[in-house]
């Protein structure tokens, strides 16, 4: 068995999460998928912060993902609220749908 | 209490021209009467002349060295080496300039109520009338010379805007554009003077300058100031004196701006703002005394203009023609007299013929106001019985402007010859060219005088008539007169005309020879001429009874010639060519078309075909295009899709870390 | 690290399967539901990492708050249709995303691993912050100290989108019928 945990393994594992959430924003149409993909990317970054703060000793990257959660949470509550408002104009949720400013 | 002087007429100004601008400019309000904006106008522009009248007193009131008031309003700009107040100042030669222009421009003013009741737009007229009134005061009362530089302009505009503001008519319209457009010549070479001012002696205040200059009484050129600098400043700034004040050869707007109506030929074109050059050419006068040539370029301008205009004035058929011409010719004579160094004798003259021309501008106006429009003198004649105060008033103003003692004219004119035959600066030649002139003078305006006042009516009963009602003037004022329907003026108008007549009498006296009051009055600003030995003193009487002897044979040969026509039409066919050329102006104005305004037409049309269109035009047009193509070009990559555009950013990302990665190891 | 490799590798395997998923999943639905595995998976991890504060955050915000905000959005707008969305993209520009995305995750692989390791420990320690009351206690007294302001300041950014986000979501009133927001 593996003894140790190398931190590069956990820190690549976060890169690994994030870009299966930037694939996911790239790849999805549907805006509300697209949202929980960016959630996915943010809490990639946050394991990022807690994996150097453990590291490193120093508890300002535990502060930073306080903080990340907070602004995740406000983004969210926006952003489900704009996903809302352009159901209720264009009766739908496609990206493919939001191009009002090409026509 | 000095910017009181300006800010009456500008009150005047903003409440005619905002009444005027909201009230009576409103659709279907045309009808008003000149009395209540007259009256608004007469009275602001009569608080100048009062509070004038109460600073010229103060000033009497101190000692001679300090007669100089002055008011600070505002800081108008300040940067490095350079700050300029908005400040006026009242010394001795400033303080006679507000009175004759608020004294002059209040008698307007009143005569205008009479002469306008009939216009559609009076309240325009007397904003404008007001406005002007504003430029001119600041004009003298300008501290420095930008101050003065912005009535200058101030007085141009106002001119530009009452001689053509009849403007529906094309050619009073075009008249007003070409008194702007000669007048823009001659201010280009005042601004360059202005520079050239500032770039010599660093500052741009007269008394700043004076000091720089002045010393101890005696004008010496600073340290590092070339005669060549001053002479080439002096002669900049005569530049525009020759725009502003019609001298050869800028002079040809002015017998055009006779188009306004006739009140501003008097106040403008006559008393007030053509005498601008001389006001500030005796304002630097310490300046042109240094440099000989820029004098004597002045002396020969006004002498050869003075003649010149006169030979002009002599068949001229239109009565303001005439009398524009004389101006020309009279303003000659002033920068004569600064020419040859004189400058208190060019004031002088400036008074004397502020009196009399206004005068003689507003008898005219009044014979033309009774005639109906009519202006060919051809067509008048016999006047004297039907106005007999405006026959009575002009008959002194004639008298004075032909310089018959003890009129006005001819002290100032005699003296302005005395000096141009003895100054240092004079010469016979000038003397003879302003003697000849004199003569000339006095013949014209007898001819002018016997024509229209005197002999047998040449008019018709149904001309006059039909002019009236052709021109929708004099409707309504026949007042049961004369059946000719040629009438005297209403007292408003004649009013003005008896004070200006008193004042044409009495005004040469102060300045009688030896015992001028004016002179000791300017000596603080004008230094007093010294007398020079060359010249007898006994020449002076001689000279003077030359004069004299020169006017009454003016007026002689015209009383001759003019009491029958058939003699002056006999010799018109005798000297066919001369005549002809002398009507036509000397064809000068044909000559500026040839010279200066076709081949600039032509220049201007090449440039715009040859260069505007093909180069300029193509150049601008291929930018328009450049970026239409381009942006239909790129527009493409624009699909409108989120996810394209964060995939292109990825793109970057991997570019960029790539970068980071290999690309700096 | 001194973190148990096994229960790493649990949490990290079904935190990456369901997060695959999470995109794949045609259905909203399985997608939240999906990310609400990974969620509680990284909570897992936070907790071997001694961040117990953030854990229970996970758990209660993400997995709590957001989570059931999605899920009643979907059932809100009645969107929890399978999705075909993945079929509509362009074949190419799926390939060309995940090989970008492949690439440069091997590049911060790369990095990572060959990055030096850390020069000089900062002074919180585990065995430090033991004594120090744990994990919570000194994060929280940190927090009302020395990051007092930012924290004070995120009240005010939640302010901001509480209000923003009632602002767009509301329905528009007509103008003029009770003289509501125009």
């Amino acid at each position: 068995m593996i003894q140790q945990v190398e931190p590069w393994v956990v820190l690549s594992f976060c890169a690994a999460i994030f870009f299966i959430g930037f694939a996911g924003v790239l790849i999805r149409r549907n805006i509300l998928v697209v949202l929980m993909c960016i959630e996915l990317m943010l809490n990639a970054v946050n394991l990022t912060f807690v994996t150097f703060s453990k590291e490193l000793q120093h508890l300002g990257g535990q502060m930073s993902v306080l903080f990340i959660i907070t602004v995740a949470a406000a983004e969210s509550a926006v952003g489900l609220a704009l996903v809302i408002a352009m159901f209720r104009t264009l009766r739908g949720v496609d990206t493919d749908q939001i191009r009002l400013l090409r026509e | 209490m000095i910017a009181l002087i300006p800010l009456f007429p500008l009150i005047g100004f903003l409440i005619n021209g905002s009444w005027y601008a909201f009230v009576q400019a409103a659709p279907g309000r045309r009808k008003a009467g000149s009395g209540i904006t007259g009256a608004i106008a007469t009275m602001a522009i009569l608080g100048s002349f009062v509070v004038s009248c109460l600073l010229f007193l103060q000033l009497q009131g101190l000692p001679p060295e300090s007669r100089v008031l002055e008011q600070t309003l505002f800081p108008w700009m300040t940067f490095a080496g350079f700050k300029l107040d908005m400040a006026f100042r009242l010394d001795s030669l400033s303080t006679l300039f507000t009175l004759v222009v608020s004294g002059v421009g209040t008698l307007i003013h009143i005569y205008s109520i009479g002469y306008m009741s009939h216009d559609a737009t009076p309240g325009k007229f007397f904003a404008y009338l007001n406005l002007f009134c504003f430029a001119m005061l600041m004009l003298v009362l300008g501290a420095s010379l930008p101050i003065l530089f912005l009535g200058w302009e101030g007085v141009g505009l106002c001119s530009y805007l009452l001689i053509g503001y009849w403007y529906s008519d094309p050619e009073k319209a075009s008249a007003g554009k070409k008194a702007f457009v000669v007048n823009r010549v001659g201010d280009f070479g005042f601004l360059l003077g202005m520079f050239l001012i500032f770039t010599a002696f660093g500052t741009l205040d007269f008394e700043a300058l004076r000091s720089a200059i002045v010393h101890g009484g005696h004008a010496a050129l600073p340290e590092g100031v070339a005669v060549t600098t001053v002479t080439a400043i002096c002669l900049l700034l005569f530049v525009g004196c020759m725009g502003k004040s019609a001298q050869i050869p800028l002079y040809v707007w002015l017998p055009d701006a006779m188009a306004g109506p006739t009140p501003v030929s008097a106040l403008i074109h006559a008393a007030t703002m053509v005498t601008s050059g001389i006001y500030m050419v005796a304002r630097l006068n310490f300046l042109y005394s240094l440099s000989p040539t820029a004098m004597a370029v002045v002396a020969a301008v006004g002498g050869v203009t003075a003649f010149f205009a006169a030979t002009i004035a002599i068949t001229q058929k239109d009565i303001k023609k005439v009398l524009a011409y004389s101006t020309v010719s009279q303003l000659g004579y002033m920068f004569l007299a600064c020419g040859v160094g004189a400058f208190t004798a060019g004031v002088f003259h400036v008074i004397t013929h502020a009196f009399f021309k206004a005068l003689l501008f507003l008898g005219a106006g009044s014979v033309i106001h009774g005639m109906h429009e009519e202006q060919d003198i051809m067509k008048m004649g016999g006047l004297r019985a039907k106005m007999p105060v405006t026959f009575a008033t002009f008959a002194l103003g004639w008298l004075a402007i032909c310089g018959i003692p003890p009129f006005s004219g001819f002290f100032s004119k005699d003296e302005i010859l005395w000096l141009a035959f003895s100054s240092e600066h004079g010469s016979v030649l000038l003397w003879g060219l302003g003697a000849l002139t004199a003569v000339m003078t006095a013949f014209y305006m007898t001819r002018l005088f016997t024509l229209t006042f005197l002999g047998k009516p040449r008019f018709s009963e149904a001309h006059g008539e039909k002019h009236g009602h052709g021109h929708g003037h004099g409707d309504d004022h026949s007042h049961g007169h004369a059946p000719a329907g040629v009438h005297e003026s209403p007292f408003s108008m004649t009013g003005p005309l008896q004070v200006l007549a008193l004042l044409s009498l009495i005004g040469g006296f102060m300045g009688i020879p030896h015992m001028s009051w004016l002179e000791h009055w300017l000596a603080p600003v004008i230094p007093a001429h010294q007398a020079t030995g060359h010249v007898a003193a006994e020449m002076e009487w001689v000279l003077m009874g030359v004069s004299v002897a020169g006017a009454a044979l003016g007026i002689f040969l015209a009383i001759r010639l003019y009491a029958d026509l058939e003699l002056p039409r006999q010799f018109a066919t005798k000297w066919a060519g001369l005549y002809r050329v002398l009507f036509n102006k000397w064809y000068v104005d044909e000559l500026y078309e040839r010279t200066l305004v076709r081949p600039i037409h032509a220049l201007s049309q090449g440039l715009w075909k040859n260069f505007d269109v093909a180069v300029i035009d193509r150049i601008v047009l291929s930018f328009g295009r450049a970026s239409q193509w381009s942006g239909q070009t790129v527009r493409t990559i624009q699909t409108g899709s989120i996810q394209f555009y964060a995939l292109v950013l990825l793109i970057g990302i991997v570019l960029s870390v790539g970068y980071l990665i290999y690309g700096l190891a | 690290m001194d973190i148990s490799p096994v229960f790493f590798y649990l949490f990290a395997g079904l935190a990456l399967g369901c997060s695959l998923l999470v995109v794949l999943k045609k259905n909203p639905v399985a997608s939240a539901f999906n990310l609400v595995m990974v969620f509680f998976a990284f909570a897992g991890i936070y907790a071997m990492l001694d961040a117990h504060l953030i854990a229970a955050l996970q758990v209660l915000v993400y997995a709590g708050a957001i989570m059931v905000l999605f899920l009643f959005v979907i059932m809100l707008l009645n969107a929890d249709v399978p999705s075909f969305d993945l079929q509509r993209s362009h074949p190419g520009a799926r390939v060309v995303a995940g090989l970008l995305c492949a690439v440069l995750l091997l590049a911060f692989v790369w990095a990572f691993k060959n990055s030096p390791s850390p020069v000089e420990p900062g002074q919180f320690s585990a065995s430090r912050i033991e004594a120090a009351g744990g994990n919570t206690r000194v994060v929280s007294e940190l927090l009302f100290s020395e990051y007092i302001l930012p924290f004070e300041l995120t009240s005010v950014l939640l302010l901001g989108a509480i209000v923003g986000a009632v602002a767009i979501a509301k329905r528009k009133q007509k103008v003029g019928a009770g003289g509501g927001v125009k």
